[in-house]
Formats: C-alpha cells, structure tokens, sequence
C-alpha cells in the first residue's frame, strides 16, 4: 500500500514538470501532502502514539493545508500572474524529470543493502533533483520557493525509512520544515511584495560581479 | 555554563530587542561581552568535559572560541561607533544588537557541541540571526542579499540533514544510536562506506554554504556585501569557522574509515575550485567589501587544501583559520571607515586614502600584507607549511596551480589595494570628507599584530591545542 502511495507520489512529480500555471503547483503541494499524511500513518508503525500524532498533524495541517494556503494568498495579495514562465520548454522538462527518476532507479539497483526500502529512496531522491531542477529552471520566486518545498517533501519521506528507529530524526525534519517555510514564507514573500511587484529573480538581480 | 550561557544570551537578546534606551543597550552589549569572555574561560579549564550530553569542548573547539571572543570584542565596538555614525533608531539598533549577539552565541553552541543533529541545530539558528544583519538596511538590494543568502542557506542546511539521514542509515548496521562525534570516530572502522560516502558529500556540500567553498559560496559574498560591516568581520570569520568545525569533525570520523583517501580527493577538488573561483573573481573586481569577501573564500580553499592534504598540512591548516579570523575583520572594519570617507564602495570612486586617514590606511597597508601573506604576515607561515604539506605528498601539480592561481590573486588585490591608497580619486568633494579618528584603527592594529604574534611567537598553550586538535584525525 504504502509503495503505491509512493508512486503516486513520483508520478506528481512529472504533472509538476508540465504544470502552467502556479494554481497547479500548488495544488500539487496539497496532494503531495496528503500522500505524505498516508505513507507516514503506514511507515511508522512502530513509534509511540503521541510522536506519530504529532507528525502526523504535521503533514496534514502544515504540509498540506497551512503552506499552500499561505502560498495562494500571498500570489493573490501581490497579483502575481499564474504563469509559471519556465526558462525551457514543458516537454524538455518532462524528458529531464523523467531521466531523474530512471537514473534514480538505476542508481537504487545499484545498491546491495537489505535494510533499505528503495521506493523510499528512488522517490525521496527524485523529489530532490526534481526540486532542484525546477529551482534553476523557472523565473519566479514563488516557484523557488514551491521548488524547495518540494525538496522538503523528498526528505521527509527519506526521514521516514530511519523513521523507526530514530524517531529523533523525524522530528528534526520537521524543525527543519517549519523553520525554513516561516523564515523564508513568513518573513520574506511578504516583504518582497512589499518592495517590488510581481516577483520575479530577474529584479533580484543587481548583485554581482 | 552552556545551559546558563544559552538562556542568558536570549534573556539579553530579547531585552535588547524590546528596549529603546540607549544606555541599557550599551550596557547590555558590554555585559554580553563579558560573558562571553568569562562563557571562553570556563571552556578552556573545563576542555574535554561532558556537558549535559550534548556538548563537549574538545581542543578544535576552545581554539576556535579563543578566537571568537578575541574577534567578538571588538567587532560590538564597531558596531556601536557604526551604529552611532549612521543615526540608527532605537528600534533597528536594538535589533541589530539582538541579532549580533545571538548569532555569536549560537556560533559558540556549534563549536562545542559534540552531537551532529545538535550542531545542525545551531547553523539553522545563525542563518536565522545572520538574516536580521544582512537586512539592516532595508533596501531592494540588502533585500536581494538577504533572499540569496536564506534560500542558499535553506537549501544547505536540508542538504546537511539528509546528510545526517544517510550517516543514519550507515549506523544502523554498525549499531550505533547517537550522533555523538566521539562514538562515531570510535566505531567508525563498522560503518557502511557506501552510505557514509554519500552522508559526507552531501553533508560537506552542506556545510560549504557556511565555510565559502565551491559549490556553495556565492549566498556568502552577496551576505558579506551588504551586511554592515561589523557584521560582515563576523560573517567572514567566525561563520565560516563554524562551516570549517563541521567539516572538520565529519572528516575526522572519515580519516578512520578505509574512504579516506576518496573523501581528501573531494576535499582537494573543492579546495582548488574555490581558489580558482577567488581569483577568477578577484582580478577583476572593482566593488572593495566584495574583494575582501572573495579574499576569504581563497583563504578557505588554503586551509581545505591543508586539511585534505594531511601531515603538517591539518595543522597548518588549523593555524591558518585562527591567523585569517585575526586579519580579514580587520580589513571588514577599517573598511567601515573607508566608506564613510567615499562614501561608496566602488574603487572607481576611491583615492589618496593617506590623505584622508593615515592610521586608517597604514591598517589597509598592513591588512593588504597580511591577507596575501606576505613575510611579515602571520598567514605567510601557515601558508607556507600548507605548501610543505603538498610538497612532501608529492602533489606538485597542484602545487603549482595553486601557487599561480595565489600570485593573480596577489596582483588584482594589490592592484585594488594600490588604487586606494595611492593614486588620486576621479570625483571628491574634499569639504565633505569627514575627519575619521584614529581611535577607531586601534583594534584592527591589535589584531593584525595578533596574527603574527601567535604565527612567530606561539605560546605553548597554543601549539599544545592545535597538536590535541590535529590529533582527532589520523
């Protein structure tokens, strides 16, 4: 069950390849973290109740309601347009995105260690470089900043194949979760709308060399 | 003390941030002051004592808090005198306060925390606290600054806990259950070298956000840039020290695995990138805040290229940190100064610097000598014993680049350098220039004397730290 979940999760990453519009990334984000919300029920079966209500909440209150919920209001607030204006073409994105996660399984077979879940580890990772991917191949912000959620997405869910054991580490990610999401949503998105409409890297641009 | 200092400096931070009275400020700034001195002291009698679990001040450690305390002193002053030229109000100068001194203190936590998930804590806080400083100014551009150097950060620090994820999966077979440093140079000969080869890149990518190395350095210049510049001295300092101590430390755990040799020759590829990418960088520049920003990240692919390198060159590369934490905020400070003298940070703007600020310019002078580590520098020897180091392991091509990459960095510095002081200003109102006092050069002399008082002179307390701290790889 869970590694059905996680295919799902994989194949959201290739719709979030094509996606035009920023209303689909995030309504990627939602999905992705109700997936999330699901592999973590059925991976960590083994830790105490109150840890796994706790991350639980996480996923589903922060992950999926709480963040692109913030994200859309601030798109709303500063008008920014709903393209998502990639730097490449959809279809080259989707060939990339692809490639990622092939390499991804053919690293993964590469791999002679019995205590690893590898759809745990061929999804997680491809949520990385799919992440960074889009990092570098959008213009906006905003879609940086939905691109880095989704590289949080993927260490969350490799959080989870130590999950067990280490329940410590779990936690930690979700530290790491709210901090980055309040530090760079709360504080940030809302001041550079603040000082330059419409964000977009190509204003943040002056400081070089 | 840690559990005492920890709270302390909150209590401070959030009365500094809540207070408008100027004297209540300074005079909390000056208490912080010495507690942290008293915080470096307690450290080096209680070296290598447990402290509630968590942290351990082991030699690299009290090494590195010596060098902070001495760097930390001077750094509140200037803020102070920078605060008092710019006209700050209440508010922003609480803040600035604030974050300065919760940034030096979660600097402290990460250098004596002897837990690796505990540490990571600690950068996540100063990429927190070096946000605040960095957007001071509330203008497009620190906003542009601070963007780089968060999202940069953000990524750098997920990088490092999936870092910690695969060390993680590495323990699970060697059957350890903490992150502790010490059990895991202890058992480092169980564990799985397929996942602790990946756990090092990813978590020595990680950390180079922090120490300015290839792939990682460029949120730091943009941050070193339009942080003020007390705070930058601190951010091209201390901050990549602390990147240094966590790269160091995982590496330790490495040395006694049989990746090693794999892991020094990553190490060496980004040392010699950085020095490429410095002195690409540096030959051409004209921005005098950058230069000494692009300055460190040279310094630091030295010190890597030390470390990676091995025999005399972990100890040279030990000695070198502590001598670059005494020069460049010397340089990062007197730079203050210059600026108030061109007001603008262009070399196309700048001129007859002697004519301005004598004592200011001899700083600059000097500052110039130490950092390209020429003979009387202190620098020159730690450099030197880096290059011994290459020499013995044969590595003479590397060897070679890198003295050629050094010699470009030498002449675009020096070419800047030069311009400044020297040759007259294109366009400058002289009735505008202000008179600089030379009180303020009389800590940037302090610690340029410093670097080379403890690179010809070193007390034998020194030389014994560094030996216990080079002792931890090997």
């Amino acid at each position: 069950m869970s590694d059905i979940l996680l295919i799902i999760f994989a194949i959201s990453l290739l719709f979030m390849s094509i996606a035009n519009r920023i209303f689909t990334y995030l309504n990627i984000l939602i999905f992705q973290g109700f997936i999330l919300f699901g592999v973590t029920f059925l991976a960590l079966s083994e830790i105490n109740t109150l840890n796994l209500a706790l991350i639980l909440l996480e996923t589903i209150v922060f992950k999926a309601i709480a963040v692109p919920f913030f994200l859309k209001r601030i798109i709303k607030r500063n008008k920014i347009t709903r393209e998502a204006e990639p730097y490449l073409p959809n279809f080259v994105s989707l060939i990339v995105v692809t490639l990622i996660i092939v390499i991804t399984i053919m690293m993964s077979s590469q791999i002679k260690d019995p205590n690893l879940d590898k759809t745990i580890f061929v999804v997680s990772l491809s949520n990385l470089f799919t992440g960074l991917y889009l990092i570098v191949s959008r213009k906006k912000i905003i879609t940086h900043v939905i691109a880095y959620l989704v590289i949080e997405n993927g260490v969350f869910i490799l959080s989870l194949a130590v999950g067990n054991e280490m329940p410590m580490l779990v936690n930690l990610g979700i530290m790491l979760d709210i901090f980055a999401s309040v530090l760079i949503l709360g504080i940030f998105l809302n001041k550079i709308g603040d000082v330059i409409k419409d964000p977009d890297v190509s204003q943040l641009r002056n400081l070089k060399d | 003390m840690a559990i005492l200092f920890l709270p302390a400096t909150l209590l401070i931070g959030i009365l500094l941030y809540f207070n408008k009275n100027t004297f209540v400020h300074y005079s909390f700034a000056v208490l912080y002051a010495v507690l942290l001195c008293s915080f470096g002291v307690y450290e080096y009698c209680h070296i290598n004592k447990i402290e509630f679990q968590f942290f351990k001040p082991d030699a690299l450690s009290v090494l590195m808090l010596f060098a902070l305390c001495i760097v930390s002193i001077p750094a509140l002053f200037h803020a102070y005198r920078y605060i008092v030229t710019h006209d700050e109000t209440p508010r922003s100068r609480g803040l600035f306060f604030a974050s300065l001194i919760v940034l030096i203190t979660a600097i402290c936590m990460a250098y004596i925390s002897n837990n690796l998930a505990v540490m990571w804590i600690f950068v996540e806080i100063t990429t927190l606290s070096a946000s605040a400083l960095i957007y001071h100014h509330r203008n497009i551009r620190a906003l542009e600054g601070v963007w780089k150097y968060v999202f940069i950060c953000a990524i750098s620090i997920t990088f490092i806990y999936i870092g910690i994820l695969f060390l993680s999966l590495a323990m699970k077979e060697a059957g350890i259950d903490t992150f502790s440093f010490d059990e895991l140079m202890k058992h480092a000969g169980k564990l799985d070298p397929f996942w602790l080869k990946l756990a090092f890149l990813f978590i020595f990518t990680g950390f180079t956000a922090k120490m300015g190395l290839v792939p990682m350095y460029t949120a730091g210049i943009d941050a070193k840039d339009k942080a003020p510049a007390p705070a930058g001295a601190l951010l091209s300092s201390i901050l990549m020290n602390m990147g240094f101590v966590g790269i160091y430390r995982v590496y330790a755990i490495i040395s006694k695995t049989e990746i090693q040799q794999w892991a020094s020759t990553v190490l060496i590829i980004s040392a010699v990138l950085s020095i490429f990418v410095a002195t690409v960088y540096m030959t051409h520049i004209k921005n005098i805040k950058r230069m000494f920003a692009y300055s460190s990240i040279e310094h630091m692919g030295i010190v890597l290229l030390g470390l990676a390198v091995g025999g005399i060159g972990i100890y040279a590369a030990i000695l070198h940190i502590v001598l670059h934490t005494f020069v460049k905020p010397a340089l990062f400070f007197q730079f203050n100064q210059v600026y108030r003298v061109y007001q603008s940070k262009s070399i196309y703007d700048a001129g007859h610097y002697f004519k301005y600020n004598k004592a200011g310019a001899i700083v600059i002078l000097l500052g110039f000598i130490s950092a390209t580590a020429m003979p009387p520098s202190g620098l020159f020897i730690s450099e030197f014993l880096v290059f011994q180091s290459l020499f013995e392991a044969h590595r003479f091509i590397i060897l070679v680049v890198v003295l050629i990459l050094l010699t470009m960095i030498i002449w675009g510095f020096g070419s800047n350098i030069f311009k400044l002081l020297f040759t007259p200003p294109m366009i400058l109102n002289e009735n505008q220039v202000p008179r600089i006092s030379p009180w303020d050069s009389v800590s940037q002399y302090a610690l340029l004397a410093m670097a080379v008082y403890f690179a010809y002179n070193p007390p034998a307390a020194f030389v014994q730290l560094i030996q216990d701290a080079v002792k931890l790889i090997q």
